[in-house]
């Protein structure tokens, strides 16, 4: 590793510092500063100098002097924050330099982190304002990202601000025009009109990344754009075609831009889409082209019958991966919109000649034993399937012929009985994959119970459009994704990011990062599965709530009133609250609710307690100002242990955060 | 250009036009330190306020996004091997992240994209330039707009000081390399990209491969333009280190200007037109000391826009502009110039776009007719190209690219001159043409041998619909010395301060290159 540790470059360092030539000599200076990272016994050297070098005339000394403080703060671990330091780094929020004003900021937040990171006050948020002509495209793009936390006093102010940062959703960086645009989405997040309007603005500016010569700003850019398609299906319908494929790209911008044709498909553009689909399901690459059928079996929820016909005459193809994709989706599309039974029932004949992988096969098998009644030759596909059990390799097709063929003897006995006695016989005594065993003996047995418990237990509904919804979510109000815009969360799609982020909290207990991908998850879900959410949670961390705690009223406030407030933080919350549902997602995670103000009672609160597996006790007030839309949260700890704090901290989050969404 | 739009709450929806309408001032003391310091938020101040328990002081923590900072920055070599390796901050497992980098990516499903990976709370995100991965990781949950531009614009700066981005010009100086890190970045945040600013600190000198000579520069050759036939760009001429200028005092005042368009175009089996886009950027590399003043100037009849209306013809219409921020625009609304002070190296003045509207026809047309016999398996495709660029104009590396079935086995050919090549690769035709002049017409016939299962005898022998995986085809071409929107730079002028030397070389070149060219068959 450079210069991390090693004894010839600390003691370097040490003489460096120490030496007044080298602190006369501001460029020599810069550069010794410069090199500081992690580096044990140079702690007590570097203070003077990174002190003296914050009031350094030369600019670039003080732009090293500033990201010094960050690092001599690290430097020092836990220690405690040193008041004067960060005074005097406000302060040189006021600095000519722009460089210095941004590593100020960078600077604040690192050495605050453990309260919450820099404050950003009316005049401070009005400072970067008016200095933001001033930076370059870096610092532009990091002050928006700081100004995010400012919450303007008035709807003057707010638009005054909007105005003001105008010109920048114009700004030739795309990386500053996102931030920007990010801030709109925020700063107005109780205008819808002013959303809408911001995310028109940005049409061009993304379309224009969307074709950027850079691949890498391109995929990113299309992960944007598959965002706002959740909230406004229609947003980018006329610019279709931009998002055709070409031959030269790779492959991962391919099957981004299939997501967004699936997604904008309407009236007007279905045919060109389609069409500019069906080209791609002839590609060489085997997996772009089933993209592409999947793409158009999606299409086909809404346009069935354009689509039904081009997935049937897919499979006059007779390629094996295309004909295997194309039953799955008949599959799933059957299912979903029973109209189409009739047409996928005649393209089926013929299929099982060019289908050899397990998934294919099951759904076929599936198909021909649901509504094999349809298909006048189902027995004999399924026959044929009986015959060559022996060589099958996948445990999952010899279990769904099971149930296929026995469903298919239920409507066409003659056809089936013969076989299906033999497919038992060789499921019972010849088989050595026991749950393909025991589904046979299972089978076996309720045949003796008597035909009608059979058709009472396999007849289930042959489809059931309703449950298209648990998949395809409803419209997601761009309140639900303005925090996540312009960050790697729809780069990395919501649901990998809910287990990367889940995987980074076991970790550290991240307080910040796993809360968001819970919001993700359980936003749209019912509230059954809400619970369930939540009781995972606590398990991934170390944190384990101690269930059934019991502590009176006079304990708690005894021990409120002795302790200090360890943690303080401000969550979004909107109307009133209902105590009971609050009470019972509580009691769910383990934490109990003491006390609490009647519904409706102006300021409301309520004191919850806990207590972790090693005795810790966590004590919170939840405070609902009526003028706020928010909910202030203190939490209070018998010991101070950080790391415990932060998981508790991360799981009270989810729940209000998780009761909030469900009342919007 | 100024289409000064108003935020208001009570429009009802956002109100257009009163174009320039001044914004009103926020923070009335603007850049007087006095309104600051009075709400300046003392630390006593901070925590009185936090007992009482009123100021809302951390904002929901979702909405904390983390600043731009980065851990470490690694280039590597197209087979992996580590150039380049800068920890910033200290706080990561040291090298073996680089390797680790190169495993996760090779061994990627095919499903998911290499952009951004994950890997033990860190993210890696990389570019690819140049055959190089430019590579940063981070733990914080950045924009990866930033990052990925920030990533772009080292690439450039890298091009910048070491003439051009590759393996052996990284290599050859990494001392320079790790100079330029140091004071681009410093803890992992972006101190300054600007090339001017950075010259003031880079001392190492760059290692040039060869010594440059302006009979290098050939007619068509572009710095940085990443068209697909490599062979032709870059030319040496503006591959050349923007600091050698400290020891070659000679060809200090020099300045190129290209105008590269990138067309994207699909066709339908029937000829009619899909899909038009044109993609353009004006590019700006100088040498030229800092201080001098360009001014360029863009066709008259240039418009933005699809109402706006110049000249008498139907004009040069494009559909969005974009500007550096260093231009000046204030003559762009009357002559169309554009005035800038560039630092020196690489920067791009303006890009623009256009869609579905093109002013001129398509450079090229082709009319494919394809004889296909399912019995015998023989597939026969006659290729006629015909090249409607004006006859003094002409392409170069012409390909065309043409997927065929599965398991063709032999090809035959009869092409209309001797320059061109066929032949088989990777299951497709590919046919070169080298040069193609405006208004010739070239064409080619292929037989080829299709074995396979024949046909269900209930289809029978058709010779109507084409086999399964024959076309679309896609062309890759170059014009030189053509615009597709028809945008031409008329002057390019200098206002130079004299500091004793020779007139300044003003080199200003037009190319179009295909970005995709698709015609469906």
């Amino acid at each position: 590793m450079p210069y991390l540790g090693s004894e010839d470059v600390v003691k370097e360092l040490k003489k460096a510092l120490c030496n007044p030539h080298i602190q006369a000599d501001r460029l020599r200076y810069r550069n010794v500063i410069q090199r500081v990272i992690r580096m044990p016994g140079v702690q007590e050297y570097i203070q003077q100098p990174i002190l003296n070098g914050l009031r350094d005339k030369a600019s670039y000394v003080r732009r090293v002097a500033v990201l010094g403080c960050a690092k001599m703060h690290n430097l020092h671990g836990d220690s405690e924050v040193d008041g004067a330091l960060v005074n005097e780094l406000y302060s040189l929020l006021r600095d000519q330099d722009p460089i210095v004003v941004v590593n100020c900021l960078r600077s604040l937040e690192e050495i605050l982190k453990q309260e919450g990171g820099v404050v950003i006050n009316k005049p401070i948020a009005h400072h970067l304002l008016n200095r933001m002509s001033k930076l370059d495209q870096w610092g532009q793009a990091e002050v928006l990202n700081f100004l995010l936390r400012y919450q303007p006093r008035s709807e003057e102010e707010l638009f005054d601000i909007l105005n003001l940062l105008d010109s920048f959703l114009k700004s030739s960086s795309p990386g500053v025009v996102m931030g920007a645009t990010k801030l709109f989405l925020i700063l107005a997040k109780k205008f819808p009109h002013v959303q809408t309007d911001v995310l028109v603005r940005v049409k061009g500016p993304l379309l224009a990344a969307c074709s950027s010569e850079s691949r890498e700003l391109c995929f990113a850019a299309l992960c944007h754009v598959r965002q706002i398609l959740h909230s406004l299906p229609g947003h980018f319908s006329s610019h279709y075609k931009k998002f055709f494929c070409s031959y030269s790209e790779p492959h991962y911008i391919k099957l981004q831009k299939v997501e967004v044709l699936c997604e904008l498909v309407n009236d007007e553009n279905v045919q060109q889409v389609l069409e500019e689909l069906r080209g791609y399901c002839t590609d060489v690459s085997a997996d772009f082209s089933q993209a592409a059928i999947f793409a158009i079996g999606g299409i086909a929820r809404t346009y069935t019958d354009q689509c039904v016909q081009i997935l049937t005459e897919l499979l006059g193809l007779r390629q094996e991966h295309i004909t295997t994709v194309v039953v799955q989706t008949f599959r799933d599309l059957v299912w979903l919109c029973p109209q189409c039974t009739e047409a996928v029932c005649q393209a089926l004949p013929g299929c099982e000649e060019n289908i050899q992988d397990s998934e294919g096969k099951q759904a076929l098998i599936w198909l021909l034993g649901v509504h094999g009644e349809r298909i006048p030759n189902a027995p004999y596909v399924l026959e044929d399937f009986v015959e060559n059990v022996k060589s099958e390799t996948f445990p999952a097709v010899k279990m769904e012929l099971l149930t296929a063929l026995l469903r298919l003897f239920l409507s066409r006995p003659a056809e089936c009985q013969d076989m299906l006695g033999r497919l038992l016989y060789y499921c019972i005594e010849e088989e050595k994959d026991m749950a393909v065993r025991d589904r046979g003996l299972f089978y076996y047995r309720l045949l003796l119970v008597g035909i009608d418990e059979v058709k009472r237990i396999l007849c289930s509904p042959k489809s059931d459009p309703s449950l298209g919804l648990l998949e395809d979510p409803a419209e997601r109000p761009v309140n639900s994704w303005a925090s996540d815009f312009n960050t790697l969360v729809p780069v990395y799609g919501r649901a990998r990011w809910a287990t990367i982020s889940k995987c980074q909290g076991a970790k550290q207990h991240g307080p910040e990062l796993p809360n968001t991908a819970s919001f993700a998850t359980s936003g749209s879900l019912i509230p059954e599965e809400n619970k369930e959410t939540i009781q995972e949670l606590p398990d991934s961390g170390a944190l384990m709530l101690v269930p059934n705690l019991q502590l009176t009223a006079e304990y708690f406030e005894k021990t409120w009133l002795s302790l200090k407030v360890a943690h303080q933080q401000v969550l979004p919350w909107q109307g009133a609250v209902h105590a009971d549902t609050l009470q019972m997602a509580l009691q769910v995670v383990n934490i109990q609710t003491i006390a609490m103000s009647r519904a409706g009672a102006r300021p409301w609160k309520a004191y919850l307690s806990a207590q972790d597996d090693t005795g810790c006790l966590f004590l919170t007030e939840l405070l609902l100002e009526p003028e706020n839309s928010e909910i202030q949260i203190s939490v209070k700890q018998n010991e101070a242990r950080t790391e415990t704090l932060n998981s508790f901290i991360s799981v009270l989050e989810t729940v209000i955060g998780t009761i909030g969404d469900i009342k919007s | 250009m100024s289409d000064g739009r108003r935020w208001g709450c009570r429009e009802g929806i956002a109100g257009r036009g009163g174009a320039g309408a001044g914004f009103p001032a926020v923070g009335a003391g603007a850049g007087g330190g006095g309104s600051l310091l009075k709400g300046q938020p003392t630390r006593i101040l901070l925590f009185r306020g936090r007992r009482a328990g009123q100021a809302p002081l951390s904002p929901p923590s979702c909405l904390l996004s983390r600043t731009a900072m980065i851990s470490q920055f690694f280039i590597l070599s197209s087979k992996g091997d580590p150039l380049i390796y800068k920890d910033f901050r200290g706080d990561s497992g040291g090298r073996d992240v680089a390797e680790l980098f190169y495993r996760k990516l090779t061994g990627l499903p095919g499903d998911e994209s290499p952009v951004v990976m994950h890997h033990d709370d860190r993210h890696f995100i990389h570019i690819r330039h140049s055959g190089l991965y430019l590579v940063a990781t981070t733990s914080e949950n950045v924009s990866p707009f930033s990052l990925l531009e920030l990533l772009s614009r080292l690439a450039t700066l890298l091009g910048d000081y070491c003439g051009s981005l590759s393996e052996g010009t990284i290599s050859r100086n990494v001392a320079l390399v790790y100079e330029l890190l140091d004071e681009v970045l410093d803890y992992g945040y972006v101190q300054t990209t600007s090339t001017e600013m950075l010259r003031n600190f880079i001392q190492t000198e760059p290692v040039v491969s060869k010594p440059f000579s302006l009979f290098d520069l050939s007619s068509v050759g572009l710095f940085g333009a990443e068209t697909q036939q490599s062979k032709v760009a870059p030319s040496s001429a503006a591959s050349r280190p923007v600091l050698s200028s400290r020891t070659d005092q000679s060809q200090k005042n020099e300045v190129f200007l290209d105008v590269v368009e990138r067309l994207s175009v699909l066709i339908a089996s029937n000829g009619s037109l899909l899909k038009v886009d044109v993609q353009g950027e004006i590019r700006l590399k100088s040498f030229l000391p800092s201080g001098s003043e360009i001014r360029i100037g863009l066709t008259e009849e240039f418009c933005v826009g699809k109402s706006e209306l110049r000249g008498y013809g139907p004009g040069i219409r494009v559909d969005e502009v974009s500007f550096h921020s260093s231009v000046h625009l204030d003559e762009f609304e009357s002559h169309r110039i554009l005035r800038l002070q560039p630092a020196q190296g690489e920067l791009t003045v303006m890009r623009y776009q256009l869609s579905d509207d093109l002013p001129s026809p398509l450079p090229f047309r082709l009319f494919p007719s394809v004889q296909w016999d399912r019995g015998s398996g023989r597939l026969q495709v006659y290729l006629k190209l015909r090249c409607d660029l004006p006859p003094k104009s002409q392409a170069l590396n012409v390909r065309l690219h043409l997927p065929l079935p599965r398991g063709v086995v032999s090809l035959s050919q009869e092409l209309s001159s001797p320059e061109q090549k066929a032949e088989l690769g990777e299951g497709a035709l590919r046919w070169d043409l080298p040069r193609v002049q405006g208004g010739s017409q070239l064409s080619g016939l292929f037989q080829m041998d299709v074995p396979g299962p024949p046909g269900p005898p209930s289809q029978g022998p058709s010779t109507s619909a084409p086999p399964l995986g024959l076309g679309p085809a896609s062309l890759s071409f170059e014009l030189p010395r053509h615009t597709c929107s028809g945008l031409q730079v008329r002057f390019l002028r200098l206002t130079f301060r004299p500091c004793g030397n020779a007139n300044p070389h003003k080199w200003v070149r037009h190319l179009s290159h295909s970005d995709a060219y698709v015609i469906r068959i």
